[in-house]
């Protein structure tokens, strides 16, 4: 990535940031003309949150996807087709609602496990470099069973309250977080994204073949396992904190790699970057929607994602993707 | 001659029997043998791919002791997949063969000497299986490797680059005095370009000796099942491929 491309990302993350805390403006601005130590409480305890998950949510499922696109060499691989997001969202219902460990602590370490088992399974099932539609079915056949599991999860629940309770989380959403579940969810994130950035060369040597990278001296087992656990990390505690938010991580790697010149490694840090704009963007954007009411966020990406992944798949072809 | 590569007890699963060999300096090593006989075993093996046993020694090195950044230096690998799964110009997918650092002149140089400045802007994955293999070729000799493995580099070139590359490969094998093994099915390429021919077989090696000597001997339709007539090769009469040995 050019200097000049890295920084004008990171000026729109900054302005996205500061309208994130700002927007809208007018009750922030007659909260000041009335209570400032009220207002100046709003920023920091219900929108710096929200930037903040936004911030970090994007950022790591950016990173996640370039790595698990570089790692499966696949330009269609993401967290949610792989099934990851779908995992962890499993993972955090079956501890809070069948275990009854509502704690976050307890949801986060069941959805990095949840994460991690279905990249896991994804491995076992379609192989490491896999035909795309393999790759595909094996990625649905994971969500759909997860996606199963995870209903059935809230069936079975003790608390009858449980699916209503679940359904807004499920839908994915940065809405009403405290600054310490914010924290949760970012510290971990910052981790994965630090880590993964560091298999950026690794992951450049994979466009070469496995033969290659492994004659080159890099542990191709050892790479599948920081790749699968970092990206479970990551995304797992983000979907313990806001729910499941899908495409971002389909979508950030593919405009990444227009800026790293096609390096499916070197395009970790550029994924970040895109990532971390497309939510904090979108998250903008639901505060506008004319509902009357914000529109979740997972709803917003999945509207705006979905016709962007078909119109990958029917008219661009994989290699014009790539 | 030097040898600047030895390999001490090299097996590879049930693929490739224990296997000793030394690589001179400056010259060109060429393994030839039917399907399934152990060739890519074996430079996968050299290659330390696939968790091969033995010890490899390379100018009294051991691979596995460098870090990736510098093995690159030390040895390069070219599979016998021309595959590209991303879209890199012909400049960034050569630039990969060099240690990170190095700078881009080292590539432009190196493309102008293969004749592939024409490419180097171009989606490597758009080109050619064969103009895809010079690439991937240039990748190979971009760090100046000592000991070069190469898996049929000239499979997918037309006639010309088939003896332009050679040509090339043998120069430059020459020049900087590094060792080299190729895997080829043509036996007369072989003939023509290699210094000293190893013959495989149901995993090990048969027979390792100068083109001339081991093409006119009876090693050729032993284990190819092929004999040399008026205009070339032609099967042995009364051998069917069924009665071939088995693959290891």
């Amino acid at each position: 990535m050019t200097r000049p491309a890295a920084a004008g990302l990171g000026a729109a993350i900054l302005l996205l940031i500061l309208l994130s805390l700002l927007a809208p403006w007018a009750p922030i601005r007659d909260l000041m003309a009335r209570d400032s130590t009220l207002a100046a409480e709003i920023l920091i305890q219900l929108r710096l949150p929200r930037a903040i998950l936004a911030l970090f949510y994007g950022a790591v499922l950016g990173a996640s996807g370039a790595a698990i696109q570089a790692l499966f060499a696949n330009p269609l691989a993401s967290p949610d087709l792989t099934g990851t997001t779908s995992g962890a969202a499993l993972g955090a219902v079956a501890t809070a609602y069948l275990a009854g460990i509502a704690s976050p602590f307890a949801m986060a370490f069941g959805a990095v496990a949840g994460a991690g088992a279905a990249l896991a399974l994804l491995l076992l099932l379609a192989g490491p470099r896999a035909e795309t539609a393999t790759f595909l079915l094996a990625g649905v056949a994971i969500s759909a069973l997860a996606g199963a599991l995870t209903t059935l999860a809230l069936a079975l629940a003790p608390s009858p309250f449980a699916f209503y309770d679940a359904f807004e989380w499920l839908m994915g959403s940065l809405v009403d977080r405290s600054l310490r579940e914010a924290l949760f969810a970012a510290v971990p994130a910052g981790f994965a994204i630090l880590f993964l950035l560091r298999l950026r060369r690794p992951l450049d040597m994979l466009a070469l073949g496995e033969e290659v990278a492994q004659s080159l001296g890099h542990d191709i087992a050892r790479l599948r396992l920081q790749v699968v656990c970092l990206t479970a990390l990551g995304v797992g505690s983000c979907v313990a904190v806001c729910g499941a938010i899908g495409f971002v991580g389909l979508v950030a790697p593919i405009f990444a790699r227009r800026l790293s010149h096609g390096h499916p490694g070197r395009a970790i840090g550029p994924a970040c970057l895109v990532g971390a704009l497309l939510l904090l963007a979108s998250d903008l954007l639901t505060r506008s929607a004319p509902l009357g009411r914000p529109l979740p966020i997972g709803v917003l990406t999945a509207l705006l994602g979905a016709p962007f992944f078909l119109w990958l798949v029917v008219h661009m072809r994989w290699r014009f993707v790539r | 001659m030097t040898a600047i590569v030895t390999g001490e007890a090299l097996a590879l699963e049930h693929r490739l029997l224990p296997t000793n060999l030394t690589l001179e300096a400056g010259r060109v090593t060429c393994l030839i043998g039917p399907n399934g006989s152990g060739k890519t075993s074996l430079l996968h093996a050299l290659a330390g791919i696939g968790r091969p046993e033995g010890r490899v020694l390379i100018e009294g090195l051991e691979p596995r002791s460098l870090p990736p950044a510098m093995r690159c230096t030390l040895l390069s690998f070219l599979p016998a997949s021309r595959d590209i799964a991303w879209p890199l110009t012909g400049r960034d997918l050569v630039a990969l063969g060099l240690p990170p650092g190095n700078p881009a002149t080292a590539v432009d140089a190196l493309l102008e000497k293969l004749d592939l400045g024409g490419i180097a802007d171009r989606r490597a994955d758009r080109l050619s299986t064969g103009e895809r293999s010079r690439l991937l070729i240039a990748r190979a000799l971009a760090a100046r490797p000592r000991l070069l493995l190469l898996d049929e580099p000239t499979a997918n070139l037309d006639p010309l680059w088939q003896l332009l590359l050679t040509d090339q490969l043998r120069e430059r094998v020459r020049r900087e005095g590094c060792a080299m093994l190729v895997a080829l099915h043509d036996l007369e390429l072989a003939r023509s370009f290699a210094d000293r021919l190893l013959i495989m077989n149901e995993g090990r090696i048969e027979a390792d000796g100068t083109p001339a000597e081991l093409l006119a001997g009876d090693h050729i339709p032993r284990v190819f099942g092929i004999e040399r007539a008026a205009d070339g090769w032609r099967p042995v009469p009364r051998f069917r491929p069924a009665d071939r040995p088995p693959s290891p």
